[in-house]
């Protein structure tokens, strides 16, 4: 495995070790805490978690685009996205962490 | 949503744990995220998404008001692209 990225069995680890769970019960309440932002986020809600950042919804008209490599006119859909912006804490804290890396 | 109405919810789901229990885990998930960004790592979780770490050149600014020119030092972004079976769900 990749030891650059990290996946839910890493956030389970960190619940067994913080919280004292079981792994099992911590790598279905990991999902049960992603599947509820999903279930808000599909109700068109705003989902705001201090300290870390905001996930929202929007809706996107339809427009034409462009396919960059041949040129051609397609039509992109309109459709739903979901946009992140991480809070002012979160975004120090990165900064400073990757300077001088 | 914010953070104690998940927290409220995954406590109902689940009576049989504290809700401090329940906070301490909500806060543990979002703040293992943090930590990994801000070591360079990318988290990656299969149909929700992927957190990872853009890098931004440094580069000449001005100041809007004076039109002074100002150096803008390289910086480390977070960055959320939202999974497949996300993008999916929301588009039903």
């Amino acid at each position: 495995m990749n030891d650059n990225s990290l996946t839910r069995s890493d956030l389970s680890d960190a619940v067994v070790r913080e919280v004292g769970l079981s792994r099992q019960e911590s790598l279905e309440l990991v999902e049960e805490v992603l599947d509820y932002v999903i279930e808000a986020l599909v109700d068109g809600e705003t989902v705001k978690i201090s300290s870390f950042g905001t996930f929202s919804s929007r809706d996107k008209k339809e427009r034409t685009g462009r396919n960059p490599k041949t040129g051609v006119e397609a039509a992109i859909i309109a459709r739903r996205v979901v946009t992140f912006k991480p809070s002012q804490k979160m975004k120090e804290f990165v900064n400073k962490g990757n300077q001088g890396n | 949503m914010i953070k104690s109405q998940l927290v409220q919810k995954i406590s109902e789901e689940n009576p049989h744990l504290f809700q401090r229990d329940v906070d301490r885990l909500v806060s543990t998930v979002f703040s293992e995220i943090t930590s990994a960004m801000s070591s360079g790592k990318r988290i990656e979780l299969r149909g929700f998404g992927a957190f990872s770490v853009k890098k931004r050149k440094p580069r000449i600014g001005r100041n809007p008001r004076t039109g002074s020119r100002v150096e803008v030092e390289e910086k480390f972004v977070p960055f959320f692209k939202p999974g497949k079976l996300l993008r999916e769900k929301l588009n039903k």
